[in-house]
């Protein structure tokens, strides 16, 4: 029965299109760039999609916690912008798997049946085949910790985007290109708050002593080198984590000074057994019990 | 009535008479700008409360494109509360002032609120039934009589008309998986459809505030006429959609050109209103706990732009004494 024409009735039905976030990669070059290993990019591709999507989960359990509603939309904001760094680099990486085919062979993830996706990487892997940086997967203790710790994880990841925007695979170089501005934007909120809360009152400057002295010491891991990212940089399509270490020094530094925080320079990048060899700490096990919960009460489901 | 004063009062009427807008410099009566504050601050209050409900799916939802939208949605209806305070403050509210009245109960929020969210059905439902009703309520007040609630609902509604589609498209995806998935639609339904009524507020002849701000023009329809109008609009979606509404006295009734449907539970309204609902006491809470924990962080920002503020003085101070 249709006794009720409306025009928005017709809009919702036919509405099937254009809700937004569809399919991250339309439109970008897929081919594949010589001389770097489709697994290792594929790899490549999960560092850094992985690296996102959890520190965006952490950002996204500040929602309706934030200390003032302009900082709801401004965390919303980031966390928004990391969930489709993610998309794309596990999109990307998934593409990979699919075509390389050997790349997940002789894992049980592999020999389950079907084609990789987004979803089935961010929701039907365990934390061991999570191959972020563990400095993203800390909870946050409080605002202080969760600028402090954005401050550093954005001024590192731009360094990494900057070269990446050159990168050889052309995925890779546009993604960066798109996530340079946004990531810049990043650093310069956490690095705005954290002036404001290192300079702002007695208790606020405790809080952000605090925090810095809390997470610097944890920022050596995102210097570390892992091989796959040693071989794909050789090739001209990944960024050397060891050469961001000048611009994230000079970056905390100049920030901690404005802030009037005692500052020490991160130390020696730990040889291995980081969250980039799927090491990781109790903390992520409890981040992916959340983020995986649905998905996986309903593996056949599709939403 | 002082001269000025009955000038503006002439000119006041004669903008609502003519169906002009109101701007925040032009002389209202006390009464119209208590009745719009308090209108708007609520606005204000239900956008912010709002993303709570919704807000708690975001971290456990089942597909990244579906926390992708979730995430703009939620975010947007922060975005809407902050403008929605800033409307609220062209008439002299303040909007720490509003956020107390808020967490200490004075001020209300939509009540729809107070229900909880089950599963992650309960996010389309709630973008399909409740944002649909708000979008009823909502599309006559861009033609409110306030010039700046006016402008605000223009860019609202279109935003809320996105979520409604979203949530809308969501259920249709899951109506066509599972039979698990079909049934948690069908019990968000059955649960959700009833308090959307009650949206629109009380019976006409119960509601108290209607006559005045029709007269006013800050209301363009009853309440009663906009629950009559979402049951049309919606009778037909739940159809294409495949759920079943909760409510063996709905059908059409074509002498009337409307769909006939059952009594609203008018009780369990006014408990939820005056604060017995499920979730009444843990969403004010929330609201209150970020406040008070965020006070520390206001605290400082105001610290740092006063001495920066300081700074900034004293070095044209400098300035000036080296001219």
């Amino acid at each position: 029965m249709s006794h009720t024409s409306d025009n928005a009735l017709h809009a919702i039905i036919e509405a099937t299109g254009d809700l937004g976030f569809r399919d991250p990669l339309a439109g970008v070059d897929s081919r594949l760039p010589e001389g770097a290993a489709p697994a290792d990019l594929a790899a490549y591709c999960l560092m850094l999609g992985d690296d996102a999507l959890v520190m965006s989960h952490r950002l996204q359990q500040w929602c309706t916690r934030a200390p003032e509603l302009e900082e709801e939309v401004a965390l919303a904001n980031i966390a928004l912008d990391l969930l489709g760094q993610a998309r794309l680099l596990l999109s990307r990486a998934a593409q990979i798997r699919n075509g390389a085919g050997d790349a997940g062979r002789g894992t049980a993830e592999g020999a389950a049946a079907g084609r990789w996706d987004e979803d089935r990487l961010a929701f039907f892997r365990d934390a061991a085949g999570f191959r972020n940086v563990r400095f993203a997967e800390a909870p946050h203790d409080d605002f202080a910790h969760a600028m402090v710790r954005l401050l550093v994880f954005s001024a590192w990841r731009l360094a990494l985007l900057d070269r990446l925007s050159s990168s050889r695979d052309p995925v890779l170089a546009a993604v960066a290109a798109k996530g340079v501005k946004e990531v810049a934007y990043h650093r310069d909120h956490a690095a705005g708050w954290t002036v404001r809360l290192g300079d702002g009152t007695e208790l606020s400057h405790l809080r952000a002593q605090r925090a810095w002295d809390a997470v610097l010491p944890e920022a050596a891991e995102l210097l570390h080198v892992h091989e796959v990212e040693g071989r794909l940089a050789a090739a001209g399509v990944a960024a050397d984590p060891s050469t961001a270490r000048g611009e994230l020094e000079d970056v905390l530094a100049r920030v901690a000074e404005a802030a009037t925080l005692r500052h020490r320079p991160p130390g020696r990048a730990p040889d291995g057994g980081t969250g980039r060899y799927g090491v990781h700490t109790p903390e992520l096990d409890s981040l992916l019990a959340e983020l995986q919960e649905v998905a996986r009460a309903h593996p056949e489901a599709t939403w | 009535m002082s001269g000025a004063t009955e000038q503006g009062a002439e000119s006041f009427e004669r903008a609502i008479e003519r169906d002009q807008r109101i701007e925040p410099r032009d002389w209202m009566p006390d009464a119209y700008r208590g009745t719009m504050v308090r209108q708007i601050a609520q606005h204000a209050h239900s956008e912010i409360i709002g993303m709570q409900p919704e807000g708690a799916w975001i971290t456990r939802a089942p597909s990244l494109r579906r926390k992708a939208i979730l995430l703009a949605k939620v975010q947007d209806e922060a975005g809407h509360g902050l403008y929605l305070y800033s409307a609220a403050e062209t008439l002299g509210a303040d909007r720490a002032d509003l956020t107390d009245k808020l967490i200490s109960g004075r001020q209300k929020y939509s009540s729809i609120f107070n229900y909880p969210t089950l599963t992650f059905a309960d996010v389309g439902v709630i973008g399909w039934l409740v944002d649909g009703a708000a979008i009823c309520n909502q599309v006559p007040l861009c033609r409110t009589s306030y010039g700046p609630y006016a402008r605000a609902m223009i860019r609202i509604c279109k935003e809320e008309s996105f979520h409604q589609r979203q949530g809308y498209e969501l259920l249709m995806t899951m109506m066509r998986g599972t039979p698990e998935q079909r049934e948690m639609v069908q019990d968000a339904v059955d649960r959700w459809w009833w308090p959307s009524l009650m949206m629109f507020g009380p019976p006409d002849a119960e509601s108290a505030n209607t006559a005045q701000s029709m007269a006013w023009k800050i209301k363009r329809h009853t309440n009663d006429e906009l629950r009559q109008r979402f049951v049309d609009m919606t009778v037909p979606q739940a159809e294409a959609l495949g759920v079943r509404l909760p409510d063996p006295e709905l059908r059409w009734n074509p002498e009337r050109g409307h769909h006939d449907f059952g009594e609203v539970d008018w009780a369990e309204f006014r408990r939820v209103v005056g604060g017995g609902g499920p979730c009444n006491a843990e969403r004010i809470a929330v609201r209150r706990a970020a406040h008070e924990e965020g006070a520390w962080v206001r605290e400082a920002a105001a610290a740092y732009a006063a001495k920066q503020a300081a700074r900034r003085d004293a070095e044209q101070g400098r300035e000036g004494e080296a001219a």
